[in-house]
C-alpha cells in the first residue's frame, strides 16, 4: 500500500488508480477521511453535482448514461457514483449500474464508481460527500450520484447535490406514494421515464398535483420532464432542464447558499458520526441492549437511564 | 473501524454471446458477502482493466468460452502491469485445455476454474488467493 500522501499527490496529477484507491480508503475507514480531506478541500468546489434518485428499475442508470453523453459532448469531465443496497443478510452486493454506461468505459474523461450502502448509514452520507470531493479535486466538472430512492437515507445522501432529479415511471401507482413519503420536497426536477408507456399523462398530472400541494416558497417550479432512458437522445430535455436549474441557482444566488448549507450538513454529519463512534467506546452494544430491554418492560424510563449513563457520557465529552 | 470488503470484478470478454456462467459466479460471490461489480457482455481487455482501476477491485474474474483465452489473459495482465496495478489478481473460468492452464499460470493468472467447479470451491479459493497477498 502507498502512503496516503503519495496517493493524494498521484490523484491530483491525474492518476486514476490513485483515485480508485483513495475512494476505497474512504469507504473502508471513515477516519481516513480526516487525513485525506484536509489535503484536497481547497481544490474542490468547482464541480456541479447532480443527484438522481428513484425506485429500482425506473431507468436511473440508463438516464445517467445519456447525461454523461450530453456532458461529454460539451467537453465536460464526468464522475459518476452509483449507490446500491448491501444485502442485510450476507453483506454482499451485486453492482451492475455501470452496465448501462458501457459506451463510456474507455473514455478516460469519465470515471464511474459503484458503491454499496454497507453498514452505517450516517457513515454512508459522510463517505459519499468525501468521494465527491475526491472527484472534484480530480478535476471533474460534473458529478452525478445515482441512489435508489426509498427514504430518509437517500435524502441525506442526496443533500450534497446542487440539482436533484427524481425519477418515476408511469403505471406504478405506489411510486408516487414513495415520492410523497419524504423526498418530494428535495426534487428540483421530476423525470417521468419510460414516457412511451400508457399512463404517462396521468403520472405527470399526479406529480403536478402533489407539487401544488407542497408549498415551497421558491421561484423555481420543478419541471416535469418526459424521458426515454432506452433511446438515443432520450434525456436531452432533462439535460436542458438541469442546465436551466443551474442558471437559476446562479442567478438567484441560491447556488452559494446551497454550498453553505451543505457545509453545515457536512459538519453536523461528521459530529454525529464522531459522537456515535466514541459513544460505543464508552457504552457497549450489549449494555445498550440491556438498558433497552428495561425500558421496554417498563422497569426504567429513558431519562432515568440517561441519568445513570451520565458519568460515561461525561467522559465522552472529554474526548471532544 | 476499518471494514475490509472484498471487491471483485466479474467480466465477460470476447465475442461469444452468453454470460450464464459469469452470472452464477457473480451471485455466488455476492452471497458470500463480497461486492461484485458486473460489466456486461463483450468487454475488451482495455475496458475491463479500466473498470478494475475505477472500481479498485481486489480481483478480476474472467469468464471465457471463446477459445481466445491465451490472448485475452495475456493482454489483461499486460495492461494491469502498464497501469502499475499488478496487485489486482486475475482468475478465470471456462473451457480451457490443461496445457493452456500451465501457460496461463506462468503469465500470472492465479486460478482457472474448469466447468463443473462448485461455487463453494470458487468462493473459498477466491478468498484464499486475496488474503494471501
Ligand atoms: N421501455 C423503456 N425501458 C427503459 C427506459 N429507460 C430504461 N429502460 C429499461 O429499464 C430497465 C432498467 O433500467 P436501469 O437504467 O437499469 O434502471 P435503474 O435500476 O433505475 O438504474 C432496463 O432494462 C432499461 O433498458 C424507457 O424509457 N423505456
Ligand atoms: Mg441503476
Amino acid at each position: 500500500m502507498y502512503p496516503v500522501e503519495e496517493l493524494v499527490q498521484k490523484m491530483i496529477s491525474g492518476n486514476r488508480r490513485a483515485l480508485g484507491k483513495l475512494i476505497t480508503l474512504i469507504e473502508n475507514d471513515p477516519s481516513s477521511s480526516a487525513v485525506i480531506v484536509p489535503k484536497i478541500h481547497n481544490l474542490t468546489g468547482n464541480a456541479y453535482i447532480i443527484g438522481i434518485t428513484g425506485p429500482p428499475g425506473s431507468g436511473k442508470s440508463s438516464i445517467v448514461d445519456k447525461l454523461i453523453f450530453n456532458y461529454r459532448n460539451e467537453g465536460k469531465k464526468v464522475g459518476v457514483v452509483t449507490i446500491d443496497p448491501t444485502s442485510p443478510f450476507t453483506g454482499g452486493a451485486l453492482l451492475g449500474d455501470r452496465i448501462r454506461m458501457q459506451r463510456h468505459y474507455t473514455d478516460e474523461k469519465v470515471f464511474i464508481r459503484s458503491m454499496s450502502t454497507r453498514g452505517s448509514l450516517g457513515g454512508l452520507s459522510e463517505a459519499t460527500a468525501n468521494v465527491i470531493k475526491l472527484f472534484d479535486a480530480f478535476g471533474k466538472d460534473v458529478i452525478i450520484i445515482e441512489t435508489v430512492g426509498t427514504g430518509q437515507i437517500e435524502v441525506d445522501i442526496i443533500k450534497v447535490a446542487d440539482t436533484v432529479v427524481l425519477v418515476s415511471v408511469p403505471g406504478m401507482g405506489d411510486d408516487v406514494q414513495t415520492i410523497k413519503a419524504g423526498i418530494m420536497e428535495i426534487g428540483d426536477i421530476f423525470s417521468v421515464n419510460k414516457a412511451e408507456t400508457d399512463g404517462v399523462e396521468k403520472c405527470i398530472s399526479e406529480i403536478r398535483m402533489m407539487l401544488e400541494l407542497s408549498e415551497k416558497n421558491e421561484v423555481w417550479i420543478p419541471p416535469i420532464i418526459k424521458t426515454y432512458g432506452n433511446k438515443e437522445n432520450g434525456a436531452d430535455d432533462l439535460y436542458k432542464a438541469i442546465n436551466n436549474h443551474y442558471t437559476y441557482l446562479i442567478e438567484s444566488g441560491i447556488y452559494g447558499k446551497k454550498r453553505v448549507f451543505r457545509g453545515k450538513n457536512e459538519l453536523l454529519n461528521i459530529i454525529q458520526n464522531l459522537f456515535m463512534k466514541n459513544l460505543y467506546s464508552f457504552v457497549s452494544e450489549d449494555e445498550l441492549e440491556e438498558l433497552a430491554e428495561k425500558i421496554a418492560n417498563r422497569e426504567k424510563d429513558p431519562y432515568m437511564v440517561i441519568e445513570e449513563l451520565m458519568p460515561k457520557l461525561r467522559k465522552l465529552y472529554e474526548v471532544f | 473501524m476499518p471494514e475490509k470488503k472484498l471487491r471483485i470484478l466479474i467480466a465477460k470478454p470476447g465475442l461469444d454471446g452468453h454470460d450464464r456462467g459469469a452470472k452464477v459466479v457473480a451471485r455466488a460471490l455476492r452471497d458470500a458477502g463480497m461486492e461484485v461489480i458486473y460489466t456486461g457482455l463483450r468487454q475488451t481487455p482495455e475496458s475491463i482493466v479500466e473498470t478494475a482501476l475505477q472500481e479498485d477491485v481486489d480481483a478480476i474474474g474472467l469468464s471465457i468460452l471463446s477459445g481466445a483465452h491465451n490472448y485475452l489473459f495475456q493482454k489483461i495482465i499486460d495492461l494491469l502491469k502498464k497501469e502499475d496495478a499488478e496487485d489486482i489478481l486475475v482468475f478465470g473460468g471456462g473451457i480451457i485445455p490443461e496445457e493452456d492452464i500451465t501457460y496461463l499460470k506462468s503469465l500470472g493468472v492465479k486460478k482457472i476454474f474448469r466447468p463443473g467447479t462448485s461455487t463453494e470451491k470458487i468462493i473459498t479459493d477466491v478468498k484464499e488467493m486475496i488474503h494471501k497477498i
